[in-house]
């Protein structure tokens, strides 16, 4: 590249202790709008979008009102009570509790079993490691119909696959266990590349003399990665764990694509979308994403605590 | 991946090697999740290529007799793919584009300009980083919507613009750069668009490359704002468009379609990451927040 500096040349005619002087004086108030110019439209857009949809939303929640309504009726905490009182509380938290602790857990333990097959010297695992990591990134939408068309209770390949081996195809849609069940094990899917990847990374900084010595000590494989290995990657475990929850609490595409109504997988995250833009209750949404919001809440102090412990140990 | 096999003999590799010895027994696990991840994919592809009879069937059809593309005719019939992929495009391009910049003046800002409070500030950024932009679905709909921008690209670019993930990620990368770097431009009176546009752009650039990759593919990806904040086909982005699809027809014998439509929108982007995977997995996980 070109390192040339056009400016250079402007002030280097003036004698050196004058020019620094002149500078710093003036440098400081310069330097206050570089900084504003820089960063301002940043936060003013993190502030607009970000941060005050959550004291609107709480705004909001004291609200009896549908979307599109210029009328609104104060119904002070009507809408919590309505959530905490009614059945709502416990099919909608329930789901949530269900859909999170299965996603989470089941893709942290399949991400970290995974990662020890990757972790091995085999021909193709920088290729197997990609593969595992690539539905990560696709669309929850595509990923969603793929999965929906293959779980097709008459016409789905799990269903032919079943169906030869005399065993009868359960209709995944019908019932709302199902349906959430499959939806978890789709949002696993989709998912469990990033809790490989990040435990793979783990397992490589694990000292190999640590687990030579405890080799040499009379540890077995089982030994050594229960006593040893998983220890050791426990930070990571931790951080894990923080953001797949954080992660599965706001899951929507999938749920959406799979359960359009919300059968059987009504989480905290689909009734805020589903009470104000389906629904019409556009209070009760807030009301429910300002419960949604004070989960995750918990949760990033938490996650914050931890990051700093993280940058900490570097 | 094959640098580290050529290097392994060379290496006094001994003992790692008795640690995680490698037996052909160690490949079963590893062929098989690499097949549960490839065969619905390829499943999705190869659905595209049948005929509804094929897929209507409760027989098992492994490959179609007659591959076709009329399933990508019918889609484009029942939606304007071409349009949907145009607004997927513009608001990705846009998006990022103001995005990126954002991030590097940002974090240039926060690095290297004198100011009192930055640290406060960025610990805003940070945190906004944690809150969970999906939980502000309905303020920001009744916001824009009262300033009118519903079915418009701005409306669905605007509330995402704001990057707390590139500005955290470009910040951590700056404050590795050697300060001796910029105090010498400094010296030579180049003023901080200088500094930012030949100096700190320049050598920074494998790490602006992962968060624009990453940018990217989330805006791409990015479903439930702009599905609320447009019930036009004319100006619904392809995953939201993908939706009508799917529940406007709820037919088996569509199934061939919905795939076609689901090839159209995940195979940009695994072409994009087939070619650059590494940066894509590093920008994912460095940083490890989302």
């Amino acid at each position: 590249m070109e390192a040339t500096l056009p400016e250079s040349g402007a002030v280097s005619g003036a004698p050196p202790r004058t020019r620094v002087a002149r500078r710093t004086r003036s440098r400081s108030a310069r330097d206050a709008w570089v900084f504003v110019a820089c960063v301002a439209p940043n936060v003013a857009l993190i502030i607009a979008f970000i941060y005050r949809p959550l004291i609107s939303n709480i705004y909001y929640s004291t609200l009896d009102w549908s979307l599109g309504d210029r009328y609104a009726t104060r119904v002070g905490f009507g809408n919590y009570v309505q959530f905490f009182t009614g059945s709502d509380a416990g099919t909608i938290l329930g789901t949530t509790a269900i859909f999170t602790i299965a996603t989470v857990g089941g893709s942290m333990i399949i991400g970290l079993a995974l990662s020890l097959v990757l972790n091995q010297r085999l021909i193709g695992r920088g290729f197997a490691r990609a593969t595992v990591f690539a539905p990560y990134v696709l669309s929850g939408v595509g990923i969603g119909l793929v999965w929906t068309f293959i779980f097709d209770p008459t016409t789905g390949a799990l269903s032919d696959i079943l169906r030869g081996l005399g065993l009868s195809a359960p209709n995944w849609f019908g019932n709302p266990h199902l349906t959430l069940l499959m939806v978890i094990i789709v949002y696993v899917w989709k998912n469990l590349g990033y809790c490989a990847v990040i435990y793979l990374a783990a397992l490589q900084a694990v000292p190999g003399d640590v687990l030579e010595a405890a080799s040499i000590d009379g540890a077995g494989a089982w030994n050594r990665f229960w006593r040893v290995t998983l220890p050791l990657i426990s930070p990571t475990t931790f951080f894990l764990l923080l953001t797949t929850i954080l992660s599965s609490l706001q899951a929507f595409d999938l749920l959406y694509i799979i359960s359009p109504q919300g059968y059987g997988t009504n989480t905290l995250m689909f009734a805020t979308y589903y009470q104000a833009f389906q629904a019409s209750q556009a209070g009760y949404s807030a009301a429910i994403s300002t419960i949604l919001f004070a989960i995750l809440l918990i949760m990033t102090v938490i996650q914050m605590v931890l990051i700093e412990r993280r940058v900490h140990y570097r | 991946m094959t640098a580290s096999i050529l290097q392994s003999p060379v290496r006094p590799a001994s003992r790692r090697r008795r640690v995680n010895r490698s037996s052909p027994a160690g490949y079963v696990p590893l062929i098989l999740s690499a097949a549960v991840i490839v065969i619905p994919l390829l499943w999705m592809a190869i659905g595209s290529f049948k005929t509804s009879d094929e897929v209507v069937t409760q027989r098992l059809v492994l490959v179609p007799s007659h591959p076709s593309f009329a399933a990508y005719q019918t889609a484009s019939e029942l939606v304007d793919f071409p349009r949907l992929f145009l607004n997927s495009f513009i608001v990705t391009f846009v998006g990022s584009l103001v995005k990126i910049v954002l991030a590097i003046t940002s974090a240039y800002g926060l690095v290297f300009v004198r100011f009192p409070f930055k640290r406060i500030i960025f610990l805003g950024i940070l945190v906004a980083l944690m809150v969970p932009s999906q939980a502000a679905l309905l303020p920001n709909y009744t916001f824009i919507a009262s300033l009118g921008g519903v079915n418009t690209y701005w409306g669905i670019i605007l509330p995402g613009l704001g990057t707390a993930f590139g500005t955290f990620l470009l910040r951590q990368h700056f404050l590795t750069l050697p300060p001796e770097l910029l105090e010498a431009a400094e010296v030579d009176g180049a003023g901080h668009f200088t500094r930012l546009t030949r100096i700190v752009v320049p050598v920074s650039r494998p790490t602006i490359a992962t968060v624009a990759l990453v940018t990217i593919v989330t805006e791409w990806n990015d479903y439930i704002w702009p599905l609320v904040i447009t019930n036009s086909q004319q100006m619904m982005t392809l995953p939201v468009g993908l939706t009508l699809l799917h529940n406007t027809e709820s037919d088996p014998s569509l199934y061939p379609v919905m795939m076609a439509g689901a090839v159209l929108v995940v195979l940009p982007v695994l072409i994009v990451f087939a070619v650059l995977q590494r940066q894509i997995v590093a920008g994912l996980t460095q940083g490890a927040v989302k």
